[in-house]
């Protein structure tokens, strides 16, 4: 899997009010090869999907309603909810310490740290879980190592827990970058500040540092957790038949049953989840943003 | 050297103490000993890199101390966190908590102390009526000017009533109205809570303006300590002259027995030499407003040293002249001449340059040429 | 002055990293080097099952997987349709870039996020979107439909990478360029291209690895007929536990590696020259 963070990297026009040629209307028109190739090709088929959600095979909710009643669904939703809150709670908790050290070492380690978090980025996909696949499998390395420690015959291949550790894995960068980006900017003279006004170095960690670093969790948290939802390959090798995840649901109505109205539904469910955490976040962060406008003036 | 008010070992007292960063050979501070009073308001006054920063932070706590001890009313502090010191610290950059709102971050330490919560609202009125800001108590600092915030920092290091102020350059990220209005407060504030101040700065108006007693840094160490008015017109090294306003000097070598500091064909009189002084390379220093100008010669008073000097410049700045002048062996000075009465002379003649020996300071030359130069130019680099 | 300036009280630096944190930076550090570790020696192994670490040592699994008309047909596929999905998606990625900063309309955000959506939608919705109307278009098991369907899902890439360094670049180089007497396309041509060129680069090796790497929309997409490198390793595992796979994988690693390498070294060179 390869990608980019997705914080946007053109947020000015920057020829306002300054001498430069004006920006004229006609330079929108490039946009617009791309934009009908989205439409006709992104846009339109989710639209279908959608629509096919309300119409077939018969027109109404009957397909939703199937969802409340078929006695799976439902449980398969709130499992890929909760999958994915474990596993941007996880990435968290682990990407902070990790986030934290990079600012607080020299640009050298820094480095060599930024380079290994990217790492899941360089790595292909298929590459990535079936290393996994070795790792996690009966006899393999991990079940050996909590054999060794005393935990014997764990075996993570076919659990949930197994495809919530290759996911932690995968989405480690997409919380580290904007949580080091946000600690970044954090002055450490408040950790300071807070210490002369008598607060214990952990007081002040918590009272003065770890509020600071609220948007930066905020914006990986979300991340991690959209994300975490649409996993389809990964679940699909690593997890169980028994255990599967939204994606698999509605990859397997497809693929098997042609069932595009029952995958429609799921995923109009799926996409309205994730419209809804990215709504909620953008409204969250204007907030934040005031916030670390604040901080960055300091 | 310190005002010794007998208030029962309260204050702070330096001893001996010395910084040496790891990887650095020099340390940056070195050997460092001073006595602050209970309710002096004491500045700590040098270049960058002279120690004074890092002085103040072995004070608050957040550089350790390598060598030497710093007692605070009696209680060696040097190896306590900065949380248990008691001190009230003030940042340049303000270091307000920008996640919380002014009367948040006043309350903060106070919550540290456990305070009630109706205490704590009553101290923190209290606190920021101080410094005039109690229309402002809910604001977030990012909306507040940088003078409003620097009051509020200030509010917020008082309001536990700490065992002493320090302040790190508090007015140097404001601009220069804002200086003067911030240090009038600071100075009332200092009157009225009758706490001990420890000011650091590189601008000598500042320190002249609001100190009790002025330690100038240069290297790591104390150069001199003392009262504006003795730094000013008794310093005693040529740095301490050069820091701390402006001045001309005149090099030359000590004649301890005759009195005089002989500088080319000049014998300046120099009366009161240290011992110390004697036979080596020193440096006569005069501040511009003792220096008198006269057309003709025969007007110095006796006793007076002269020195002749062409006028190169008159420049007005308002409330006085300054006065460019180039002495006879090519060296260059100042003087002032106030405004109302008729200038002496004009750019390009020739003036008689005297002062009395009394408003003069001798101190060593650290330059130490055996080649004696008359005269030098001595100004402020600050 | 020797001494290194200390004009301001900073905080913090005296100490470094305490052990906990080091301990938690190390294990951090394992988890995400672990996976990239252990595919390379795995695909050198002797035996003929997934076993880690090896006990034998061999090359069977490349010459498995060079001797496979299967899986060389895939690795040719996937070659072709990455190609061209890289050069697609750069034309219209710098295209939409060049739209994005220099112009302003009503609605500019919304536009942006619209073309930024292929980025965040579900894989899993996306795949089965498409699916459904490349049925009735007949697209499925098609190489455009592969190339038009890559094209989408790389086309953010392209956009953030070549927007990252155009707003970089200041107009006012056009209009120095125009004073001394260039036309708007020598300009374009001699100031304009070469700066940007860095970001269209690394676009274009992002839509390409974007392709190549790319499962979800394939599975649905393939046919018999049609089958790209990362549809082949997942059938693998799944369907045949064909531990060639372990092969494919180090050489995936290693192609995506150099790929999204040589950019960035470019770039490098560029500075240091």
């Amino acid at each position: 899997m390869t990608t980019t963070t997705t914080t946007p990297a053109v947020t000015a026009v920057p020829t306002r009010g300054r001498e430069g040629p004006r920006p004229r209307g006609r330079a929108a028109l490039f946009i617009l090869p791309a934009a009908a190739l989205l439409l006709v090709f992104f846009f339109y088929p989710i639209a279908t999907i959608v629509w096919r959600s309300f119409t077939e095979p018969h027109a109404g909710l009957g397909n939703y309603t199937a969802l409340l009643h078929d006695g799976v669904s439902v449980k398969v939703l709130v499992r890929t909810l909760v999958t994915a809150l474990i596993v941007a709670v996880s990435t968290l908790l682990i990407a902070y310490p990790y986030a934290y050290a990079m600012t607080k070492v020299g640009a050298r380690a820094r480095g060599v740290l930024t380079v290994i978090v990217l790492l899941p980025f360089w790595t292909s996909l298929m590459a990535r879980n079936f290393a996994w696949y070795m790792l996690e499998q009966r006899g393999g390395p991990i079940e050996r190592f909590l054999g060794a420690i005393g935990f014997d015959g764990v075996v993570l291949l076919g659990t949930v827990a197994g495809v919530a550790l290759a996911m932690v894995q995968v989405m480690l960068p997409f919380m580290v970058l904007p949580l080091y980006s946000g600690m970044e900017g954090i002055d450490r003279r408040l950790l300071d500040a807070a210490g002369s006004l008598g607060a214990p170095r952990w007081r002040a960690f918590a009272r003065v540092y770890v509020p600071l670093s609220v948007p930066g969790m905020l914006s990986g948290f979300s991340l991690v957790f959209i994300m975490t939802l649409g996993f389809y390959i990964t679940p699909a090798l690593l997890g169980s038949p028994q255990q599967s995840l939204i994606s698999q649901v509605i990859g397997d109505r497809v693929s098997r049953l042609l069932d595009f109205g029952g995958a429609g539904a799921l995923g109009s469910v799926l996409l309205t989840v994730t419209l809804l955490v990215l709504f909620a976040v953008s409204r969250f962060a204007g907030s934040s943003r005031a916030l670390g406008k604040a901080v960055g003036n300091d | 050297m310190s005002p010794t008010k007998d208030d029962g070992g309260r204050g702070i007292r330096i001893r001996g103490v010395s910084k040496i960063y790891s990887g650095t050979a020099r340390p940056a501070v070195d050997d460092v000993s001073l006595d602050i009073a209970q309710g002096e308001f004491m500045t700590l006054l040098g270049p960058s890199g002279s120690g004074k920063t890092t002085m103040l932070s072995m004070l608050a706590g957040f550089a350790s101390v390598t060598a030497g001890s710093i007692e605070i009313d009696g209680r060696e502090v040097s190896r306590l966190k900065p949380h248990k010191r008691d001190l009230g610290v003030v940042f340049q950059q303000y270091a307000l908590f920008p996640h919380l709102s002014v009367a948040k971050n006043v309350a903060f330490p106070l919550q540290q102390r456990r305070m009630a919560k109706a205490d704590i609202a009553a101290k923190v009125a209290e606190a920021l009526e101080l410094v005039h800001l109690g229309d402002f108590a809910d604001r977030l600092p990012g909306q507040l000017s940088g003078g409003q915030q620097q009051r509020v920092a200030l509010a917020r290091a008082v309001v536990y009533q700490p065992r002493a102020l320090l302040m790190d350059e508090p007015l140097g990220a404001l601009d220069r109205r804002l200086r003067d209005q911030l240090q009038r407060e600071i100075a009332r504030m200092h009157r009225e809570l009758g706490m001990t101040f420890i000011f650091v700065t590189h601008d000598q108006h500042e320190a002249l303006t609001l100190s009790d007693r002025i330690a100038v840094f240069n290297d790591g160490r104390i150069e001199q300590c003392g009262t504006p008015a003795e730094l000013y017109e008794r310093p005693e090294t040529l740095f301490v002259a050069q820091f701390l306003g402006e001045s001309t000097g005149f090099r030359g070598t000590v004649d301890r027995a005759a009195g005089v500091l002989r500088c080319g064909p000049h014998a300046l009189r120099a009366p009161l030499l240290e011992p110390a002084l004697d036979g080596a390379d020193g440096v006569v220093v005069v501040r511009p407003e003792r220096l008198e100008l006269h057309v003709e010669a025969g007007r110095v008073a006796a006793g007076h040293n002269r020195v002749g000097a062409t006028v190169t410049e008159i420049v007005y700045v308002g409330d006085r002249h300054q006065v460019g002048l180039r002495f006879d062996d090519g060296a260059t000075g100042t003087a002032t001449h106030p405004v109302g009465p008729p200038l002496p002379a004009m750019p390009g003649e020739a003036v008689t340059v005297s002062w009395d020996p009394r408003h003069q300071a001798v101190v060593a030359d650290p330059t130490g040429s055996s080649v004696p130069s008359p005269a030098v130019e001595v100004t402020a680099d600050a | 002055m020797t001494e290194p300036p200390r004009d301001r009280i900073k905080g913090g630096k005296e100490g470094g990293l305490g052990w906990g944190l080091r301990t938690a930076v190390a294990l951090t550090g394992l988890l995400l080097i672990a996976p990239t570790v252990v595919v390379i020696p795995m695909s050198f192994s002797g035996a003929d099952t997934f076993e880690f670490p090896p006990k034998t040592w061999s090359l069977r699994w490349y010459r498995s997987f060079f001797g496979s008309e299967k899986w060389m047909y895939a690795l040719l596929t996937s070659l072709q349709i990455g190609l061209l999905v890289a050069v697609v998606a750069t034309v219209l990625g710098v295209a939409v870039a060049l739209g994005l900063t220099r112009s302003r309309f009503r609605g500019l955000g919304t536009v942006r996020a619209l073309l930024m959506a292929p980025m965040i939608m579900p894989g899993i919705v996306v795949a089965v979107a498409i699916y459904g109307v490349f049925i009735r278009w007949q697209l499925n098991g098609t190489a455009v439909g592969f190339v038009v369907a890559h094209t989408v899902l790389a086309l953010p890439f392209v956009v953030t990478a070549v927007s990252t360094s155009l707003s970089g670049y200041d107009r006012t180089m056009d209009v120095a360029a125009a004073t001394l007497g260039a036309t708007a396309w020598t300009t374009f041509f001699r100031i304009t291209v070469p700066l940007v060129a860095p970001g269209v680069l690394s676009g274009f090796a992002f839509a390409f690895v974007t392709s190549l790497d790319e499962v979800v929309v394939a599975l649905f997409l393939q046919t018999p007929d049609i089958q790209t490198l990362p549809v082949q390793m997942y059938n693998s595992i799944t369907l045949e536990i064909d531990p060639t796979i372990a092969a494919a994988s180090s050489l995936m690693v290693v192609v995506t590696t150099l790929v999204l390498l040589v950019p960035q070294l470019v770039r490098r060179e560029r500075r240091t020259r």
